[in-house]
């Protein structure tokens, strides 16, 4: 999948979360990426973070090291 | 006291009361030729006896409609009451006294007999009716011997007996495809305009003319019955006592001698019906008065498009081929399942275990997608499962699931009886849902009111008798707004049910839900510039929805077919849980699924992270209920969405699939992705009926069975889940769950399920809202809606009467997020997509029957003024291009749509409309945004390059060498 396909989905997921009453909105995105994604696609984000991320918003960026288990 | 019971589920139980059942509960006692009968107050005499089980001599009068009075043939004597009342039209009352026979009555039923008979042509032995005929019971019955009247005139004869045109003859208008109107023999008892009144509620009949000048008559002068408004539902002939409307198919074929009832495989209204055969030669679907969803009512798709089943297009023997250039090769099932295993597990040895999977359908039984999934799971070890539910109601999942706490709509489909206040939001009922438009049309013709929120003019807004009291036709793409309007109207306007929210939902958190839907910026004045609905019109349509009543919310894929479907779908729960519209009749969230059996696809376990009955996959206690019984270990880690699949196809880490029953290539969004994603592949089984336009890049076809050549069930959109029987043998040989069998069996499975019943037996065994379903149990029921357990033990046509499933019901806060997909110089304008009445999806079995002749191509519907400064002018054909892809259908031009706003629908595969259509997609679900597309349209010099290509390439594709011997 291309970086812009999985870094608008992640986006997408994150900019629903940013309008949540949860205190932990990192957590959430987190969650949720866990809960649908493929480990297939989680890989190809993990690639997508080394290549520093490009277009990720601050929020989807959060909740992709979470879901990932990398340092904030 | 009741002294006879009349079993109502007699023989396939077709016995005609006569008058509708009344509604009452205050008890009447009277006495019917000497025997006590008891019913409730409203019954009329007529449907009393026939309680009693005795049968009063009746024309005019039929147990779906009200009774009329006209034929006169129904007449009884009561004790103390002059002349000799009609028993349909006469209310029982305490104490009466009736005799249904006597010497009075008698004669006066011959002598209207006598009348009928002396109008009506005497050839009984070659009618098409012969056997099936009321008017001949009905004179063998009051023992008709020989008619006195030498009729003067009459209308059954061209011409008379001196050779002159007898200008009372009318010839048979066979102008529809699958009935007739033969006007000599109609006895104008008005049944059939009744039925398209009171059931089907089109109003296409009328009675013209009076006295012996009466006829029926279909539209207005000129018109016949293709021409007319008629939508060909089939209720006028379902009524009509006599061959006057009479099934093509039965005039050819002659009467059926059984039947068996079974469930429509169209739309998710899941209709029983009676198949009617002779020997396995099927010869009318009839709809089945105890179907609990339909109520003996039917739509032309259940009734009468079921000629695909013997389509000569459809394919009986396996296929395989190495490539997609070569032609295909007939093989045996033997050859053609062993290839499949060897290909499957090849792929899965070089590139990994998790790199195939499948896709279940929504259109096979509970009991095959139940099967298919078992196979991914625990044949092929994985979790890459999906169905097509992923491209329509996905959203309505993940929404009703976060709020409520089960992904299922909340009624039945009865509840529509009791609702005062309607909201139809995404759907449009009379073409999608038929049956169920007509229950609802019913109502509303009784008073209730009406809120449509559709970017087009839905038929539903505005029809014979009914007009919506607010239509809010907003810009596609701005549902959450606008929902979010109403909401802040209520809430603003302290309109809410506080006492449902404290004691069913969290107070703190509907506090903050409405702090934050109280904002300025959610007023219906400041949302209407994005939205395009008026303010004050919006304001009166949320006050009628929070203070007229019963408020139910009716939805379709035009809710979940958005970037913000599932956000679309909570804002449909908060109005629902803020207004206290659930847990009783007449209110709820109502998804109309689209498919057969969506709602079972998804029960059964479908989707990649969830296990039958909704439970995840990183759930180690459900995982090992399942592994105990399959005997393998299950994938902790959720599997591949269909669009997923096809990005990891192109990424080459995705090799093979199966796919049971699904046109994804015609049906899903971005055409040259998924064409691109199939081609990638190595193993592509298509297991259908037809050679559709996926199996133009598929390498294994498996022929597949229709619904009429197994057993199983079928889960309709109230969570009712049906009997479809077995009324003839497969004619490719095997019935879709013993294909999937077979094939995992090659895989080494050691499936040996002999009957889907068993399956069955295994779905209630794992998964708790099933527990109590088994066959014995639906054989003597009919029907059941889950949850059925032994909380439940007669299942549950409502839920969340007492609590919700969750729990508390949760507010989710639903902000509004404009898509991404947006118009601008190049794509200035929206297309949105939908459905009609007489196709079905992507058309594969309808338009293999006669309903083409309602629909042969599909339309661009475009505003005067967008079709006016672009010279397009009503029937040209017009370019459609987006940034995915360009395509050519023809303009129709009307006001149904706002400017800015153009609709097609996408029944055909040469119009290719999902070439237009992006990969955008809902956030939570992936569910495609097949309802918002930037689009030109432009005139055309003819079919664009892609088109030119793609028809190339599938005829290729669909070449078949002769078996070898
Ligand atoms: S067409 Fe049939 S139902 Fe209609 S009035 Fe004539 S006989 Fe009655
Ligand atoms: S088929 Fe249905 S719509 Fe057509 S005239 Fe008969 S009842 Fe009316
Ligand atoms: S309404 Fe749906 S289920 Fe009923 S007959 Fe029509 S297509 Fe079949
Ligand atoms: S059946 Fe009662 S008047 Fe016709």
């Amino acid at each position: 999948m291309s970086p812009d396909k999985i870094t608008r989905m992640a986006n997408q997921i994150a900019t629903f979360f940013a309008t949540q009453p949860d205190a932990d909105k990192a957590g959430r995105v987190a969650d949720h990426l866990k809960e649908f994604w493929e480990p297939r696609m989680l890989d190809q984000l993990a690639d997508h973070l080394k290549n520093g991320g490009d277009g990720l918003s601050p929020l989807a960026l959060d909740g992709c090291k979470r879901v990932l288990e990398l340092p904030a | 006291m009741k002294d006879f019971i009349l079993p109502t589920r007699m023989a396939n139980g077709d016995i005609d009361m006569g008058t509708p059942r009344s509604k009452s509960t205050t008890m009447v006692t009277l006495k019917i030729d000497g025997f006590d009968v008891t019913v409730p107050e409203g019954t009329s005499v007529m449907r009393a006896s026939a309680e009693a089980g005795i049968q009063v001599p009746k024309l005019c009068a039929s147990d779906n409609l009200e009774a009329f009075g006209s034929c006169r043939l129904c007449v009884v004597e009561i004790e103390g009451r002059r002349g000799t009342p009609a028993s349909c039209t006469t209310p029982v009352m305490d104490g009466m006294i009736v005799k249904t026979q006597s010497s009075k009555v008698k004669k006066i039923r011959k002598g209207v007999m006598e009348l009928y008979i002396s109008d009506h042509p005497l050839d009984c032995l070659t009618c098409a009716a012969n056997g099936d005929c009321e008017l001949q019971d009905m004179a063998g019955m009051v023992g008709l011997r020989d008619v006195r009247y030498e009729a003067v005139a009459n209308h059954f004869e061209a011409r008379n007996s001196s050779g002159d045109v007898n200008t009372q003859f009318i010839p048979k208008d066979d102008s529809n495809p699958y009935f007739t109107y033969d006007p000599a023999k109609c006895i104008v008892c008005s049944r059939c305009v009744r039925a398209c009144e009171e059931v089907q509620g089109t109003f296409a009949l009328t009675i013209t003319g009076s006295g012996f000048d009466s006829r029926v008559s279909a539209g207005a002068g000129g018109d016949d019955f293709m021409s007319s408004d008629c939508v060909s539902c089939g209720a006028c002939v379902q009524a009509c006592p006599t061959a006057t409307l009479q099934e093509k198919s039965v005039i050819e074929m002659g009467t059926p001698e059984r039947s068996v009832i079974t469930t429509c495989a169209y739309c998710g209204v899941g209709c029983s019906f009676k198949a009617e055969l002779n020997g396995d030669e099927l010869v009318r679907m009839t709809p089945y008065k105890h179907g609990e969803a339909n109520r003996g009512h039917s739509c032309v798709k259940g009734r009468f498009a079921w000629g695909y089943a013997n389509h000569n297009d459809r394919i009986l023997n396996p296929m395989i081929r190495d490539k997609i250039t070569d032609p295909w090769r007939e093989v045996s099932w033997d050859e053609a399942i062993n290839y499949t295993a060897t290909k499957l597990r090849d792929l899965q040895s070089k590139h990994g275990v998790k790199s195939i999977g499948g896709i279940t359908s929504s259109r096979c039984t509970n009991e095959e997608t139940y099967l298919v999934q078992k196979m991914i799971r625990s044949t092929f070890g994985n979790n890459n499962t999906d169905t097509c539910a992923r491209v329509c109601h996905s959203p309505t999942g993940y929404g009703l699931k976060t709020t409520f706490g089960t992904s299922a709509g909340t009624q039945n489909f009865d509840s529509v009886e009791e609702t005062d206040v309607v909201i139809i939001i995404g759907a449009n009922p009379t073409d999608g849902h038929p049956v169920f438009a007509s229950r609802l049309k019913k109502r509303l013709r009784a008073g209730a009111k009406l809120i449509v929120i559709d970017p087009r003019r839905t038929d539903i807004v505005k029809s014979a008798h009914i007009e919506a009291q607010h239509h809010l036709p907003l810009l596609p793409g701005t549902n959450v707004a606008v929902l979010s309007s109403i909401a802040h109207v209520i809430v603003t306007e302290g309109l809410m049910d506080e006492d449902f929210i404290r004691t069913r939902c969290d107070w703190d958190e509907f506090a903050h839900y409405a702090e934050f839907i109280s904002d300025p910026r959610h007023s219906p004045e400041a949302t209407a510039m994005l939205t395009g609905v008026d303010a004050t019109e919006l304001r009166a349509a949320a006050k009628l929805f929070a203070t007229g009543g019963n408020g139910s919310i009716y939805y379709g894929l035009g809710v979940t077919e958005h970037s913000q479907g599932s956000t679309t779908v909570m804002a449909i729960a908060n109005l629902a849980m803020m207004t206290g519209n659930l847990g009783k009749n007449g209110v709820g969230v109502n998804p109309l699924r689209g498919q057969n059996n969506v709602q079972g696809a998804c029960d059964m376990g479908s989707f990649p992270h969830e296990l039958p009955g909704y439970r995840h996959v990183s759930d180690d206690a459900t995982r090992e209920v399942f592994e105990a019984i399959w005997g393998t270990t299950i994938d902790p880690e959720p599997g591949l969405r269909i669009p997923n699949m096809l990005d990891a196809a192109v990424d080459g880490t995705f090799k093979g699939i199966y796919i049971q029953g699904e046109d994804i290539l015609q049906s899903d969004p971005d055409t040259k992705h998924v064409k691109a994603g199939l081609e990638a592949m190595e193993c592509v089984i298509v297991h259908d009926l037809f050679l559709n336009e996926t199996a133009n890049y598929a390498h294994v076809f498996l022929p597949g069975s229709t619904f009429l050549e197994k057993d199983g069930t079928f889960t309709n959109a109230e969570r009712r889940i049906n009997r479809v029987r077995k009324v003839m043998a497969p004619k490719n040989g095997y019935a879709d769950w013993e294909v999937t069998m077979l094939l995992a069996n090659a895989m080494d499975s050691g499936w040996t399920y002999t009957h889907p019943s068993q399956i069955m037996d295994e779905i209630a065994a794992t998964t708790p809202g099933f527990a109590n379903v088994n066959y014995e149990m639906l054989e003597t029921r009919g029907s059941v809606q889950w949850p059925c357990n032994d909380d439940k033990p007669d299942g549950s046509p409502i839920m969340h009467i007492d609590g919700f499933a969750r729990g508390k019901g949760q507010f989710i806060i639903t902000e509004y997020v404009a898509t991404d997909e947006k118009t601008g110089p190049r794509f200035p304008l929206l297309l949105t997509t939908g459905r009609i009445l007489s196709q079905y999806n992507v058309g594969a079995q309808t338009r293999r029957t006669e309903n083409s002749q309602w629909h042969e191509e599909d339309l661009l519907e475009i505003h005067p003024h967008d079709a006016e400064v672009r010279g397009i002018r009503d029937g040209q054909y017009v370019r459609l291009a987006s940034r995915a892809g360009e395509t050519q259908l023809r303009a129709t031009i009307t006001d149904r749509v706002s400017t800015g706003v153009v609709y097609t629908t996408f029944h055909h595969p040469d119009t290719q409309a999902n070439v237009i259509t992006t990969d955008y997609s809902d956030w939570a679900t992936n569910c495609p945004e097949y309802k918002v597309t930037a689009v030109q349209v432009a005139l055309s010099n003819g079919p664009s390059e892609w088109q030119e290509e793609y028809n190339e390439q599938a005829e290729q594709s669909r070449r078949i060498l002769p078996a070898a011997e």
